[in-house]
């Protein structure tokens, strides 16, 4: 009890600072300004108090301010539950905490409320950044609880401490984190307020909505195939499917059947492919064109679009196969199609001439009047680019005959339309097109600005047909990307220009290294722990055999650590050796040798305590001192320094 | 193997200094060491004395230099003086052409004055318009100075200091000793009838002997612990110089052949380190009045042995 109530050294109290700074500042933003700026000014006061060695602040005081803390949270969230609230009450009670260094006691305290604060910034975010910040804050507060054992070491020589400490704890952190049995669900999964401002495809398309994605360069989803790559123009990612049409905006059907597995027959060389979709708060799961399995926990709609029984709230990987010559809803229902012609009562009469006409001339040939539409999309020369012109009431009419400038929503929107109004089932479906091989790692990345809206047609006897009316406009859209295919001067995000290839490069080093640690530190899940095992040698390891390797593997480390050490030890020569066995047997009759005390003054302490070995004791000191110190020891000094040891029993 | 010459000097001083056997060994081993002894203290406590016996016992020619304000570099150097007879410069050796020197109060000269000797100290040859003349062998340098906190004093820079090998304390006897030092016959009759106990060939013979004392590697490795220690610990301003690592090895091994060891003992190093570190290593809260003995105590405890 007495190491726990002694006082606090400055120093103690420097050290304690800086830890509890660096825990707190990274949390600083996810609290309200006015605690930030309270605890920033708790941390100033104290950083005062001890430079000016004032005294502490009297202990009502501090009853007084934790009070008002607890209360201002309390006043701030309604609770003082959950994660944010936790973490600010937390922040109050590590600066108050400060205020009332008394003892080592306090010390610990903080240094362990500065441990768990690292683990509170895992509750915000989990990048490579945040963990090496985090990395930090653990070395400087185990230096900090270092010094507070012992405030005499320079402080680059407790940090040296500290990183050695961390260091040898590093083999059993990895140990745990690849062999621990692993729970389902990520590893700091936080169910509510996460993901309220994502940016991602919507359930609704207007003119601009898909234009306005294409400013954004942030990973809608990362791909890697099994096998070949398939060609650029087949990388139809399906999303939202968009029936319902208002005379503005497409939106997705108001009900929806679902399948619990795939309705059509396969057809063509299956695609296989596992994807890691970054979180977007919606139920939808984007998979190539047509879907051929399902990925667990989900159902495909009745317009073929897998989607999640949650909401997408969270990084998730899935394998999936696609089928791309597949034919889709050759018995579709009547209500499908019924939806899939309905137009708004009045609106864009020029288009809806237009399509009068090609049902006049075909009649229900479906296939004729796609290639009728296709040719009219052709002939109007429609250019392909991000700022159209702003439309008014009858925007598809506007669009095709006067301004024929449009992005790629209208463009399907339009050609839905023209389809409709000559008796043709069809419908938008949004989705990404394309995405990017990161050289670096052989991921596929698909990013914002990779958002398409395209259409399907239905066709009797071959079911639902995809056509992408962007394609006749503008091919190199689908062959290359977005940036081959809109005028040069267009603001494009940096990534999704052609130039600047050194960022570019840059970039994605950068992006296969955020995908290795999603995908092997983030997001190793049970799965990805047994088959890591498994290609370890370790087929279906259940609970228990984990838990034996674990244990055998940590001994082995124990081991390697233990023998690192005593490596010194078994340095040690001889003559080292046996004064060590000598002062540890004077040390039992109460005559402890000082680690500083040199040989023959510690004899004359013995002697003067033992006068009755003085002799014995002085000699051995005498013989030692020579061996050790003395020039060319001599063989027969060793034999004799050793059996007058072995022969000295006190 | 012991020097009997040696402990007879020892008592020697010891019947006149009374009281002061360690002083008096650490001045004795700072001349085995070739270094020169700075002792810091009040006046009137025996350092003239100390240092005029030394003279006596080990049979050196003996000066005194009383360091003034108004001193100038020549009245220590010496000058030259035109000769009307032979028509040409004659050069008149100051104080320092001797073998021990009592420089008394440095601190009380200029700067200039203080260099003129410490120059003369390092180099041990004068150089006095355009010659060089070398300075007699052994020779040996004892300055005193007061307490730097005293009235009309100009403090050695801390480069200078580090020209003197040990600085020491003679201190206020005890009241045993300072009974029978008034009790006692007059210590001037007592040092003028002292004779040589050793002849100045011996000395040099002696001083040799010191650099062949063995330190074996595990002390000097004890030296670099000592000498790391002060470096990183926040207690000093600045630790100790490989310069000054030097030092405290040259003095430990004049203390082991006092002991009559051919080898350094960490025991040696231990019990010189308080004059070594005393004018070397400044603690970095300045609190003028430390006791450096406590000083090196706490150092020495804080480095165990390798």
């Amino acid at each position: 009890m007495a190491r726990a109530s002694r006082p606090i050294s400055r120093r103690q109290t420097w050290w304690l600072l800086a830890s509890a700074i660096a825990a707190a500042a990274p949390l600083a933003q996810q609290v309200p300004l006015w605690l930030a700026l309270a605890g920033a000014s708790a941390f100033g006061w104290r950083a005062l108090l001890t430079w000016q060695h004032w005294r502490l602040p009297p202990r009502w005081l501090q009853v007084l301010l934790v009070i008002a803390g607890t209360v201002g949270v309390f006043l701030q969230y309604r609770t003082i539950l959950g994660r944010t609230p936790g973490i600010a009450l937390l922040l109050v009670f590590l600066a108050l905490k400060l205020l009332e260094l008394r003892a080592a006691r306090d010390a610990v305290v903080t240094a362990l409320l500065c441990y768990f604060l690292v683990l509170g910034q895992f509750l915000f975010t989990q990048t490579i950044p945040t963990a090496m910040l985090a990395g930090l804050t653990v070395l400087i507060t185990t230096a900090a609880l270092l010094a507070a054992s012992d405030d005499r070491p320079h402080p680059r020589q407790q940090l040296r401490r500290a990183a050695l400490l961390l260091a040898q704890a590093l083999p059993f952190m990895l140990l745990l984190f690849v062999l621990f049995p692993r729970v389902q669900g990520p590893l700091w999964g936080i169910p509510q307020d996460r993901f309220s401002a994502v940016s991602g495809l919507s359930d609704s398309m207007s003119p601009g909505s898909i234009a306005q994605l294409s400013q954004s360069d942030a990973i809608a989803f990362r791909v890697q195939f099994k096998g070949e790559v398939p060609p650029q123009s087949q990388l139809y990612w399906r999303g939202p499917v968009m029936p319902a049409f208002d005379g503005r905006s497409w939106r997705v059907a108001q009900t929806m059947g679902a399948y619990p597995e795939v309705p059509y027959a396969g057809a063509g060389t299956p695609v296989e492919y596992e994807v890691t979709l970054e979180p977007h708060g919606k139920h939808w799961l984007f998979a190539l064109e047509m879907p051929a399995s399902l990925p667990p926990e989900s159902a495909l709609t009745s317009d073929y679009q897998p989607v999640a029984r949650q909401p997408v709230r969270n990084r998730t990987r899935y394998t999936q196969r696609a089928w791309p010559e597949a034919l889709a809803g050759i018995d579709e229902t009547p209500g499908s199609l019924r939806a899939a012609l309905s137009l708004p009562k009045d609106g864009n009469p020029r288009t809806r001439a237009v399509g009068a006409a090609w049902r006049a001339e075909h009649g229900e040939d479906g296939a004729a009047i796609l290639a009728a539409a296709q040719n009219l999309f052709n002939r109007q020369l429609l250019i392909y680019t991000l700022n159209p012109p702003l439309l008014g009431a009858d925007m598809v009419d506007e669009f095709l005959f006067d301004s024929k400038r449009g992005f790629c929503e209208h463009f399907a929107a339009a050609f839905v339309f023209a389809l409709r109004s000559a008796g043709v089932p069809a419908r938008v479906v949004a989705g990404y097109q394309g995405g990017e091989i990161n050289p670096v790692d052989g991921y596929l990345e698909v990013r914002q600005y990779d958002a398409h809206a395209w259409t399907e047609a239905w066709i009797a006897g071959r079911g639902w047909v995809r056509i992408d009316p962007t394609a006749i406009s503008a091919p190199s859209r689908i062959n290359n990307n977005l940036a081959a295919a809109v005028p040069a001067n267009e603001g494009l995000p940096l990534l999704a220009r052609s130039d600047m290839a050194w960022l570019k490069e840059l970039r994605y080093r950068l992006d296969a290294v955020t995908n290795g640690w999603n995908q092997w530190v983030l997001g190793y899940n049970p799965q990805r722990q047994r088959d890591l095992l498994a290609s370890l040698g370790l087929k279906e390891p259940d609970w228990r055999s984990m838990t034996a390797i674990l244990s055998v593997l940590c001994g082995v480390i124990m081991l390697g650590l233990a023998g690192w050490i005593l490596r010194n030890r078994l340095h040690v020569d001889p003559v080292l050796a046996a004064w060590r066995k000598f002062t540890a047997r004077l040390a039992r009759r109460g005559m402890v040798w000082q680690p500083w005390e040199g040989p023959l003054d510690f004899a004359e302490r013995a002697a003067a305590a033992d006068p009755a070995h003085g002799e014995g004791i002085r000699e051995i000191a005498a013989l030692y001192a020579g061996l050790r110190y003395g020039p060319a020891p001599q063989a027969a000094d060793l034999i004799r320094f050793k059996n007058r040891i072995a022969a000295f029993r006190p | 193997m012991r020097y009997p010459e040696l402990d007879a000097i020892l008592a020697d001083i010891n019947r006149i200094i009374l009281g002061k056997e360690r002083p008096v060994r650490l001045s004795l081993a700072c001349i085995l060491a070739r270094g020169h002894l700075l002792i810091e203290d009040l006046p009137g406590v025996g350092k003239t004395t100390l240092a005029h016996v030394l003279a006596r016992v080990l049979g050196l020619d003996f000066h005194r230099i009383q360091f003034t304000s108004d001193m100038l570099p020549a009245d220590i150097l010496g000058v030259s003086i035109f000769d009307r007879g032979s028509g040409s410069f004659h050069f008149h050796p100051g104080p320092i052409f001797t073998q021990v020197v009592l420089a008394d109060e440095i601190n009380r000269a200029t700067p200039k004055a203080q260099s003129a000797l410490l120059e003369a100290m390092e180099e041990r040859q004068v150089t006095a318009e355009g010659e060089t003349r070398p300075l007699p062998e052994p020779f040996f340098v004892i300055a005193t100075q007061n307490p730097t906190h005293q009235i009309g004093t100009f403090p050695l820079p801390e480069s200078q200091l580090d020209r003197f090998l040990l600085k020491i304390q003679l201190g206020y006897p005890d009241a045993a000793a300072e009974r029978e030092l008034l009790a006692g016959t007059d210590r001037q009759q007592m040092v003028a009838r002292l004779g040589p106990r050793i002849a100045p060939q011996r000395l040099v013979e002696l001083q040799t002997q010191v650099r062949a004392v063995h330190a074996s590697p595990a002390l000097i490795e004890y030296v670099q612990a000592l000498a790391a220690h002060t470096r990183n610990a926040p207690r000093w301003q600045t630790g100790l110089s490989p310069r000054a690592c030097l030092a405290l090895l040259a003095v430990a091994r004049a203390w082991a052949l006092l002991d009559g060891r051919d080898h350094v003992l960490p025991e040696d190093v231990q019990a010189v380190l308080p004059g070594v570190i005393a004018h070397r290593l400044r603690p970095a809260d300045d609190t003028a009045h430390t006791d450096i003995d406590a000083v090196a105590g706490a150092l020495i405890e804080a480095v165990p042995l390798p």
